[in-house]
């Protein structure tokens, strides 16, 4: 649905986005991950047809990034929250939403429908005449996201879409998101919310200038940190440690009474593991599956490229 | 080129400017002033010279034909403050990013916002125009025997000049929007562009030129070339990638 090859863009010498590849299939959820001035909001507006690239290619729907005619058939089948939400705040809720569905040529009928579906669907609807200037930032970001809907775009990308909400707002927007992924709507969202990122995203990057990694939250846990346990001991002696080593070909560390020793499915080899410590005489105090969180890989990454 | 399209945003455009009290206001008062104020004030000239005599008559209508000039000025100076706003204002309020996501072209955002910015002006002056030759032919028609409007040069000024000044100061706006800051630079900057048009009628006052038919044309062909040129560099100046990374 959305092809990146070595999509990059210069602003004169300063290069914001360098040779992004990837490929994110229809119904998915794509997200993001880096930090302030990655280059993510840039990678957004290439591919929103916003701004032009300076290099490679890319193609969202089929349509060719960069090509005039397809820029505005692009346009036309994405949605996108920005990361301000850019309201018209003299105008009403109903007023701006209705601008923007008949920029995308939706019908009158077409426009009460989606707009009024929306506006019951974000808690808006009682509130559809008030100026949108009177509104908090949470009820402006849900004004966003059905200005974003009001066509029934094919593609959304969001920008930063829970950025300066307080903890609620965010809950309701992330909420929200997660309903359009059951609708498999193919979602795009820049994040440097973790947490964020974890919850809605089928696959990550990680973006700094370049894309550091791709995959799963479980992928890139997996690729940069591996799955570890931790067992505590009374006292570790070597008749322990061969017991270890003879069970698992991977890596053992001694901390004091602790081993920590990879292992590639926990649940699997820890009942192995501990049968062998005790057959040794090892005297176990406690079993711990040490599990990386995406904020470690993600400060690992970015840090390694520091 | 879709007109559809730009008639959606200069709708927009409307809605807002009709929530802008100051700005609305702001476009009505120098109309109603040259419309009502003005043909008053020649009301009270005609009373104190009475009798009237062929001079005074004379001189009086060399007079309101300047007046006349000043719908022009005022077209040239009204227009900067709605496409002010409407630049400048939505560069402020950030909503010019969701506006470029949709599928309009950069010409058919910059066609609809001109036609937002232009219309209230020239409504508001054609209305004031009609206003103020209905005044003055209520005020001369006793001493003329006829009525002095509508003639050639209010034909001229109110069907080529006053709109072709009007589009001139949108262009102006425009350029000026891409590199200011508030609201209110980009208006002081964009009413510079009165100081020609008040040249031209201080140099017909002193009758250092003419403010009658063929000149008006010529002058009227001037600010159309004016505005064929200005109109490629606002075009060259509105381009959604200039405004999403240079603007600022």
């Amino acid at each position: 649905m959305i092809d990146a090859d070595n999509l990059s863009r210069k602003f004169g010498d300063v290069t914001a986005v360098e040779n992004l590849t990837f490929h994110i299939g229809e119904g998915e959820v794509f997200g993001l991950l880096g930090p302030n001035g990655a280059g993510k909001t840039t990678a957004v507006r290439m591919l929103c047809c916003l701004i032009a690239k300076t290099g490679g290619e890319g193609r969202v729907a089929g349509y060719e990034i960069g090509n005039e005619a397809d820029s505005l058939k692009i346009r036309q089948i994405i949605g996108l929250i920005p990361e301000n939400v850019g309201l018209y705040n003299e105008l009403g809720t109903y007023r701006n939403l209705d601008f923007y569905a008949r920029l995308y040529g939706r019908s009158e009928q077409q426009r009460k429908e989606s707009i009024g579906r929306l506006l019951k669907l974000l808690g808006l609807w009682e509130r559809r005449d008030k100026p949108v200037g009177t509104f908090s930032k949470g009820m402006k970001q849900k004004v966003a996201i059905a200005r974003a809907l009001v066509h029934d775009p094919e593609i959304l990308f969001l920008d930063e879409p829970t950025a300066n909400l307080d903890p609620e707002a965010a809950k309701t927007v992330r909420d929200f998101i997660l309903h359009l992924k059951e609708e498999e709507k193919t979602i795009f969202i820049n994040t440097h919310n973790l947490d964020e990122a974890q919850k809605l995203c089928d696959r990550i990057g990680i973006l700094k200038t370049h894309l550091l990694r791709t995959g799963t939250a479980g992928e890139l846990k997996e690729s940069l940190w591996g799955n570890k346990t931790v067992i505590q001991l009374e006292k570790i002696d070597d008749s322990v440690i061969t017991a270890v080593k003879n069970h698992t070909p991977r890596s053992v560390v001694i901390e004091d009474h602790r081993l920590v020793i990879d292992v590639a499915d926990a649940q699997r080899e820890n009942p192995g593991l501990v049968e062998a410590i005790v057959a040794a005489g090892g005297q176990i105090q406690f079993v711990q599956e040490l599990n990386p969180t995406l904020e470690d890989v993600y400060l690992k990454v970015v840090r390694e490229t520091a | 080129m879709r007109l559809t399209q730009a008639w959606i945003i200069a709708s927009k455009e409307l809605s807002i400017f009709r929530r802008k009290k100051g700005i609305f206001i702001s476009v009505i008062i120098f109309p109603l002033f040259v419309s009502v104020g003005l043909p008053y004030l020649i009301h009270v000239i005609l009373v104190r010279s009475m009798p009237v005599t062929p001079d005074t008559l004379a001189g009086l209508l060399t007079v309101i034909n300047a007046f006349a000039f000043f719908f022009i000025i005022g077209s040239a100076s009204l227009p900067t403050a709605i496409a002010s706003y409407s630049i400048v204002g939505e560069k402020q309020e950030q909503s010019l990013e969701p506006l470029l996501a949709t599928p309009t072209t950069d010409g058919e955002i910059l066609l609809g916002k001109s036609i937002g910015a232009l219309l209230p002006p020239l409504v508001a002056i054609w209305v004031g125009a009609v206003i103020f030759m209905g005044m003055i032919d209520y005020y001369l028609l006793g001493e003329l025997g006829y009525l002095y409007y509508p003639n050639a040069v209010i034909a001229i000024i109110m069907l080529l000049l006053v709109p072709l000044s009007a589009i001139t100061a949108v262009e102006v706006s425009i350029i000026i929007s891409a590199r200011a800051n508030d609201v209110r630079t980009a208006q002081q900057l964009g009413s510079l562009i009165v100081i020609p048009f008040a040249l031209i009628y201080v140099l017909g006052e002193i009758n250092a030129i003419p403010l009658n038919v063929p000149y008006l044309l010529i002058l009227s062909g001037i600010i159309l070339l004016v505005d064929i040129v200005l109109f490629y560099l606002s075009k060259a100046t509105f381009q959604r990638d200039e405004i999403l990374t240079k603007w600022r």
